[in-house]
Formats: structure tokens, sequence, C-alpha cells
């Protein structure tokens, strides 16, 4: 060890002013695969309890599932456990272009490069697509990786207010001397699982001869009718030109991302892309359980189906139960509680009820806006859903907040 | 301090930052950044509309979140321009 104990302070008390503000980041161990139920030892040390599992991004349950289990065992026998290059050195197996052929059909655009994941699709295409004389229009909720991905581009940086289809147009108009403008969205935003006007979008996209870029993780495999993602469900299949998601959430949830789009791009990408060019090759193990998992979803709407009628079954019954609960379709359903301490204490309480559930606060959501988000997956069975619905109405009436709405609540509890 | 340099931020401030049916009261000494009602992603806009307003460029040491917490903030940060 070398560093003094000057470093060595310094580096405690960045960790001691995170315990104090209470944004400590606390790793639970699982002891189990990822499934709807799943054990859970938690504080460590104590024997495993099983819980209902209602954080994971896992929304068709794939990511334990059998057929997909057996596919991985295949790959690393028939392809191997590592491939110890990049892509263009000796990293590219045929299972890669097979993924990329099928994605690219799945997602309706015209080709696709697969990255160590989407947060590495997001830091390396800005920087490949645009230049000083260009600018980013970004709605101000995208997620953390765009906004890592666009400081590493030299482009002029406008954002808007969050689903503001006017403000987004007054910045078009701002920025019309730019050579290129990239809008850039979320197609579902994480922490209130709202969807993008991608429609409007487009739309402006068109009349301002703007690009359109979209990050769909949390919407690839099961929003819109054939689960093709946010432009599915907004009637823009097809037009959107550049698209990055994840590997890691409802397709598989193992790692992985990509950018898919409009060829040039994605073929610039390959060249250009740091994150794509310096990082390892996905493993085979992980590219053949993803070639499964899009035969499955391609062949069969069943399991978006099932989680799209558990969603709004779910929704339904907590709304009548009394929770305040923003409206809308997507599996990410936030129990808005506003007040930090109730949203950390009621996700405890939950969690003693065998109901493990996220509470939210700031930073990661604007002050005053915590909650507890609730994410619904093809794995719920209707009693885990409804012992979930039990649990959370137990709690609710603890707390007396059961048919309150935003004011009463920080009446009763404060920000 | 020049009056109109407060309001013409102020006003920016709310058209940038508020919903247009928002009853939040914004004036020259209300936190922004550190009240939540800028964040640090959008402090961008802000910067971006003063430095093309007064066709100045605010180099990255200096445009601190504190520098932008609020107007009476920027209006200091723009005096070490000459713009007042």
């Amino acid at each position: 060890m070398v560093y003094s104990s000057k470093a060595k302070e310094f580096y405690q008390g960045e960790l001691n002013s995170i315990h104090k503000a209470g944004t400590f980041k606390e790793e639970r161990y699982i002891e189990s695969p990822q499934a709807a139920n799943i054990k859970v030892e938690y504080p460590a040390g104590s024997p495993p309890k099983e819980v209902l599992n209602f954080c994971a991004n896992n929304y068709l349950g794939l990511s334990s599932h059998p057929e997909v289990v057996k596919a991985a065992h295949e790959g690393l026998d028939h392809r191997g456990y590592g491939m110890s290059s990049v892509r263009f050195i000796c990293g590219t197996q045929d299972i890669h272009d097979e993924l990329e052929k099928r994605l690219t059909e799945f997602l309706g655009t015209e080709a696709t490069v697969l990255f160590a994941s989407c947060m590495d699709a997001n830091a390396g295409v800005f920087d490949v697509v645009l230049d000083k004389e260009d600018a980013m229009i970004a709605d101000r909720l995208v997620h953390a990786s765009i906004v890592d991905g666009m400081k590493l581009c030299k482009a002029q940086l406008y954002n808007y207010k969050h689903s503001n289809m006017e403000h987004l147009e007054e910045k078009l108009k701002e920025t019309q001397d730019c050579r290129f403008r990239m809008i850039i969205t979320d197609g579902v935003f994480s922490m209130d699982g709202d969807i993008a006007k991608l429609d409007r979008i487009v739309e402006l996209g068109k009349k301002y001869d703007a690009i359109v870029m979209v990050d769909d993780s949390h919407a690839t495999g099961f929003l819109g009718k054939t689960g093709r993602g946010t432009h599915e469900y907004c009637g823009v299949f097809g037009e959107i030109d550049i698209i990055t998601t994840t590997l890691g959430k409802a397709l598989g949830g193992a790692s992985g991302g990509c950018v898919s789009g409009r060829k040039e791009i994605v073929d610039l990408c390959r060249q250009r892309a740091r994150p794509y060019l310096f990082s390892n090759t996905v493993p085979p193990v992980i590219i053949a359980a993803a070639n499964k998992v899009l035969e499955l979803i391609s062949n069969t709407t069943d399991r978006r189906d099932k989680l799209e009628q558990s969603t709004k079954y779910f929704r339904e019954k907590m709304t009548a139960a009394g929770f305040d609960i923003p409206e809308g379709e997507h599996p990410i359903v936030p129990i808005m509680l506003y007040n930090a301490k109730l949203a950390q204490d009621m996700a405890r309480d939950l969690y003693g009820e065998g109901i493990y559930a996220i509470g939210f606060s700031f930073p990661v959501v604007p002050k005053g806006q915590a909650r507890i988000r609730v994410q619904i997956s093809a794995a719920h069975e209707k009693e885990h859903l409804d012992k979930a619905i039990a649990a959370f109405t137990k709690i609710g009436e603890k707390y007396k907040i059961l048919g309150k709405k935003k004011k009463e609540i920080i009446d009763m509890y404060g920000y | 301090m020049s009056e109109d340099l407060k309001q013409l931020l102020i006003d920016y401030v709310k058209r940038e930052y508020l919903e247009e049916d928002s009853e939040e009261e914004i004036d020259e000494s209300t936190p922004l950044i550190s009240s939540g009602i800028v964040d640090s992603f959008s402090m961008v806009s802000l910067k971006t509309f003063v430095e093309k307003k007064f066709n100045i460029k605010i180099p990255d040491e200096k445009a601190t979140t504190e520098a932008f917490d609020s107007v009476n903030n920027i209006i200091k940060l723009l005096k070490e321009f000459n713009v007042s």
C-alpha cells in the first residue's frame, strides 16, 4: 500500500459524508437466481429470507428462464467462455453477427452494433456522430449514462423541460445555425415509468431536420403490441435514427447493450466509438442466451401480454387501495410518498412483510418527489401481486396515507 | 446592481425552469441549484443563455453550481466579465 494517511482520511471523509447525507448504497446478497421469488441475506450475516422481488428490471421474467439458461450452457459448450479480444481483432464470432442481425430486425432499424453495456453505447455514440458545430438537445430527465455520454462529446449541449414539446421546439429554433441537431430522449423514463412522446419528437425532427436518438432500455422487449419498444407504442416504428438499448433488463438481464439505427452511423460506431473499440467482446455465453431471448419474444407475445395485464391489475388495485400513483401503463409503478424518510421507512416495513421494493429520494429523484418504485415482471403470478398489494395496504394503513394525495401527505410528513 | 439585468435573469429562469402553472416565486436571492429548481444538468441552459446574450465565454472552472445558485450569484459572476 502506498498512499498516505492524508489521502486515506480524505476518502474516508467522502464516505462519511455520503453516510451522513443518507445516500449510502448498501448491497444486499441474493442467494438464489434472479426471479419473482428470491432468497436475500440482509443485513449481511442474517439467515436468508424469502421475499418477492419487485425491484428488478426482469420485465419479461427471462433472467432465469430454463430455455435461456439452456442456450447459455450451449453457448458455453460450443463457443467457449471468453474471447480474449476486442471485436475487431479476433473477438467476433458467428453468433455475434447473428445477434446483431436479430436485433436489427426486432428493432426495425438498418443495422446494429453490440457494446459491453448500454452505458458504453451511450458513452460512445454522441462523440461519433456529432462535433463542435452540432447541437445535442436532450430531455432534462434522460438517464445518467446519456448525460455522461454527452459530456464526452464536443457538440453544444441544450436541454428541454421534461416531455415538453413546445420547449423542445424552442430549442430547435434556437439552434437553426448548427450543422446537425440531435434530439435525445429516453423512451421510458426510469423513475416515473412515463413514456416519451416519440410521435411528436419524430414530427419535430422531420420539421427541423434533426437526428432522433432514443435510449429504449426500459421498453425493448415489451412496450408496444409486439414488444418492439417505445417507437412501436407511439406508432413510429422504423422511423428512429438511433436506438440504444440493453440486454441487461427485459432481454435476459445479463449484460450488454447496442447502438441500432441508420447503417452509416452504426458502421461509424464500429470504426470510432471508443468504448466499443477498447472493450472486450460480449462473451459467447451471453450472446447465445440473447439469441434465444430474441427467438422467444419474436415467436410469441405471451410474456409481454402477461406483463401488460399484470401491470394493469396492479395499478388498478393499488390505486383503488388509496395509493397516490400517477396514471400510466408501464410496469414501473411509482408509489408517491414525497417524503424521503417515509419512503425509506415504508420500504423497510414492506421488506419485513416479504416484499422487496426500493424507496427513492433526492438526488435520484427531484426534491419532494420521494417514492417507492415497484417494477412488475411477467414472472409475477397473480398471487404474488395480491400478496404485494395486501402488504402495501397494511403498511399504508400503518402510516395513514391511504386515500391521501400529495398535499395531505406533505402536510403529515413534510417534504 | 442593474435592475434590467436582474429582471432579465429572473424572467429567463422562470421561463426556462418553471412549468407554466407553477406557483413558485423566484427572486434574486432564491436558491436555484441547491433548492432543486435547477439541476446540475439543466444548468447548462442558463450558462449558454448568458454566454450568448453577453457574448462571453465562461470557463468551466468559473461555471460552478455555486456561481449559478441564485440570480445574485450570477450577477456577481457576470461582473467579472464586465457585464452589469
